[in-house]
């Protein structure tokens, strides 16, 4: 049994090599995606570029204008002169934040009155307006704390802050994006190519009609899916290693926890991949069907509802549930746990459970289906 | 003329041959649009929290009922020392530990600064960042009321100043979903899979199966056989995109604001480029295999994160920003933004239609030529 399954694997071996062009797209797209990734694209908001249009110009609202602009999160770079410019501001795109003081905004705050800053922000991209609206409310209201200080140290009241707060971050004091990124990253393109090649390989054999002279021979369907996907364990193990290799010589990302336990997460991760591919090939009748479904089957929730992009917590209840049929969710915890927190496996070895369950049911319903076929 | 038309007509009886084919790429896009439209917020709403109140006092328990009230922390677990903090947080099952020392309460009424701290799992680093300001702000606040009841109960008065309030007002899109945001972005998706994907596998797939000979001993001239290929394409991409004006409208209410007229005409431009880039590929690959992954990994999916579909263009470097304006899809989605969120028109737009325009002859010119040279 174990010479037929190799004869099989040294077999399509062969034919990968038959093809070197799909060879360097497959190793040139994840070292495309981390470099991507690691400089292009990330969600943070770096300076929310504003334009004030001040309507008081009296000393505390110039004062309020240049202290908005000091701190690194804000660049005012437009005073507008009247409403009508400000209605344009936002449809020109020349600013993401229009700041509008009111025009007795010194003389009541003085006077004991509570006064308001209006500020317009461009909502089409709701993730950045978010992250707008809470960085102008919290500036103005660290602002205003400043200002009544002020006035309160001007009349001898004597200044202490009763609760003062000590922050630290564990794991990841600098608080950098890309490792966490990179990460995402290679759940998201393991498991593509892993479902894509074994599904259209799978595929490719029975629309060419060979599997036909396969089925007439002694071998099994489990040797020869064993003997098909083997092949694809090593390629996808490779991709994994460029993977790593990358992201550490540019991003510096460095396994702090066990090698071992991040090949055996990945080992899983990999079967619960193929599993899919295999359960997909079921249901296609062509490549380019088996390449489509693929796709869709392993991208989109991979990148959507794996905590890859968006975090989990925030999203509605039921899709929250929703986000249990991807594998890339547990292997994300799994490889956080080992690589950024460098912890041991009785901190996820639930993750591995659960890979380990996926790839059963995705195996069972794919078994189900040929014989239904067969039949 | 004639001899296009049979063309085509023979190209649409291919295309029903394939229905699974194109149910997949006609519903694809759409449970896309409805994943990105529940799943895609980056919003941190619920912080899950662990607290060690080593204090146990009135005023402890008051910090702790602010932190519940301020509506982003959620409180799973009281913990009695640091070794149950530490596996929590190695598990990634909180985010942040809550830790109030012995002797707050007595700080506090000495008028001594207390210390609170807090530890975030700083594995992502964007959650643990706006946790953390959530945090400070939630303290500040908290310390700032003490002050003024002290301040009060000495007898001094207070207000001595007004406050200053932010008012926040976001245009376009009052509820700040990343929805609106991100819907319009699948028109350009699905055209690119439609006609790069579809027009590089049909032209391949005739070369594999040996058709491709067949008509060049007809007296079909090659530019026509490019116009029977390409055409078909063009009316499936149309046909798509009123599938997904009619799910956006009836599923999310999204309607279109400006000219529906000039939006089909800028999709139009944008074919021009996404239908030459199909060619080109079908020039390049042997296989249906070796063009479905150059035009999915290689071309389409950078475009896509590139194109300011997800993340937005002005946080990239200035490098890849100038790069993007390659990337025909950056235009287009500018152009379909503006036309269905904000209701512009081609007065405001002139400058993308023309690029698109340019670079969408650019590319079909370059790829005919190669194709015509190829034959």
């Amino acid at each position: 049994m174990f010479n037929r399954i190799l004869t099989i694997a040294v077999k399509e071996i062969r034919q990968i090599k038959r093809d070197p062009l799909t060879l360097l797209v497959i190793f040139i797209f994840p070292i495309l995606m981390i470099i991507l990734f690691g400089y292009a694209l990330n969600f943070d908001v770096k300076e929310i570029v504003i334009g004030v249009y001040d309507q008081d110009r009296s000393e505390l609202s110039r004062e309020f204008a240049v202290s908005i602009d000091r701190t690194e999160y804000f660049q005012v770079v437009k005073y507008y002169e009247n409403q009508q410019q400000v209605n344009k501001a936002l449809d020109s795109k020349d600013v993401q934040c229009v700041m509008v003081i009111p025009p007795k905004l010194s003389e009541d705050f003085y006077a004991k009155k509570n006064v308001k800053i209006q500020y317009l922000v461009d909502g089409v991209n709701g993730n950045t307006a978010t992250v707008i609206t809470s960085y102008v409310g919290a500036a103005t209201r660290n602002l205003s704390n400043k200002y009544i200080n002020e006035v309160l140290e001007k009349k001898g009241i004597e200044l202490y802050q009763p609760v003062i707060i000590n922050q630290s971050f564990w794991f990841n004091p600098e608080l950098k994006t890309t490792q966490f990124l990179i990460l995402g990253l290679m759940g998201s393109i393991l498991i593509t190519l892993a479902v894509v090649l074994t599904a259209v390989a799978i595929v490719r054999e029975r629309e060419l009609g060979t599997i036909e002279q396969i089925n007439v021979s002694p071998l099994t369907s489990i040797e020869l899916l064993l003997g098909k996907i083997i092949p694809y364990i090593i390629l996808s193990l490779i991709v994994w290693g460029i993977i790593l290799l990358f992201g550490y010589l540019l991003f510096d990302v460095t396994v702090k926890g066990s090698w071992i336990l991040l090949f055996v997460s990945t080992v899983f991760y990999l079967f619960a991949s193929l599993s899919l591919g295999i359960f997909v090939s079921t249901i296609s009748d062509s490549q380019q069907v088996a390449f489509q479904i693929g796709t869709l089957i392993s991208q989109l929730p991979s990148n959507l509802l794996s905590g890859f992009m968006f975090p989990i917590e925030s999203m509605p209840p039921a899709v929250q549930i929703l986000t249990n049929i991807t594998p890339t969710k547990y292997y994300l915890i799994a490889l956080r746990a080992v690589i950024i927190r460098g912890v041991g496996v009785e901190a996820f070895w639930e993750q591995l459970v659960y890979l380990f369950i996926f790839a059963i049911v995705c195996l069972t319903i794919a078994t189900l289906k040929i014989i239904k076929q067969r039949k | 003329m004639k001899l296009i038309f049979h063309f085509i007509k023979k190209e649409f009886r291919q295309f029903r041959r394939d229905r699974k084919m194109f149910m997949t790429i006609l519903i694809a896009p759409v449970i896309q649009l409805i994943f990105l439209g529940y799943a895609a917020t980056l919003d941190v709403n619920t912080v899950h929290t662990a607290v060690f109140d080593k204090d146990r006092t009135e005023k402890s328990r008051e910090l702790i009922r602010s932190f519940e009230k301020s509506g982003y922390f959620q409180i799973d677990h009281y913990i009695t020392n640091y070794d149950e903090l530490t596996k929590l947080l190695d598990k990634g099952e909180v985010l942040m530990g809550l830790i109030i020392p012995p002797d707050f309460e007595k700080n506090i009424e000495r008028k001594e600064s207390a210390e609170v701290q807090t530890i975030f799992d700083g594995s992502d680093g964007n959650k643990a960042s706006i946790a953390a300001g959530y945090s400070q702000g939630v303290v500040s606040g908290y310390s700032q009321n003490i002050r003024f009841n002290v301040l009060e109960k000495s007898g001094k008065i207070i207000p001595m100043s007004g406050t200053i309030q932010p008012e926040i007002r976001v245009w376009y899109n009052p509820d700040m979903t990343a929805r609106n945001y991100m819907l319009p972005g699948i028109f350009g998706l699905i055209l690119l899979i439609i006609t790069t994907n579809l027009t590089s596998l049909a032209i391949v797939k005739e070369r594999e199966i040996g058709t491709l000979e067949q008509l060049l001993v007809t007296p079909i001239k090659p530019y026509q056989m490019i116009l029977g290929k390409l055409v078909p394409f063009t009316i499936l991409g149309f046909a798509s995109l009123i599938l997904v004006f009619t799910v956006m409208k009836l599923w999310f209410n999204i309607e279109i604001k400006g000219n529906v007229v000039y939006l089909y005409f800028s999709s139009f431009l944008f074919m021009l480029s996404t239908l030459g880039g199909g060619l080109f590929i079908s020039t390049i690959s042997k296989t249906q295999f070796q063009a479905m992954i150059i035009s999915s990994f290689i071309m389409i999916m950078p475009m896509i994160f590139l194109s300011g579909f997800t993340f937005p263009i002005e946080n990239m470097p200035r490098v890849v920003q100038y790069m993007t304006y390659l990337i025909p899809l950056r235009y287009f989605n500018i152009i379909v933004r503006g036309v269905v969120l904000k209701g512009l028109g081609i007065t405001d737009l002139w400058q993308e239609t023309l690029a698109l325009f340019s670079i969408g002859i650019a590319i079909l010119t370059f790829a005919s030529l190669r194709f015509h040279k190829k034959l």
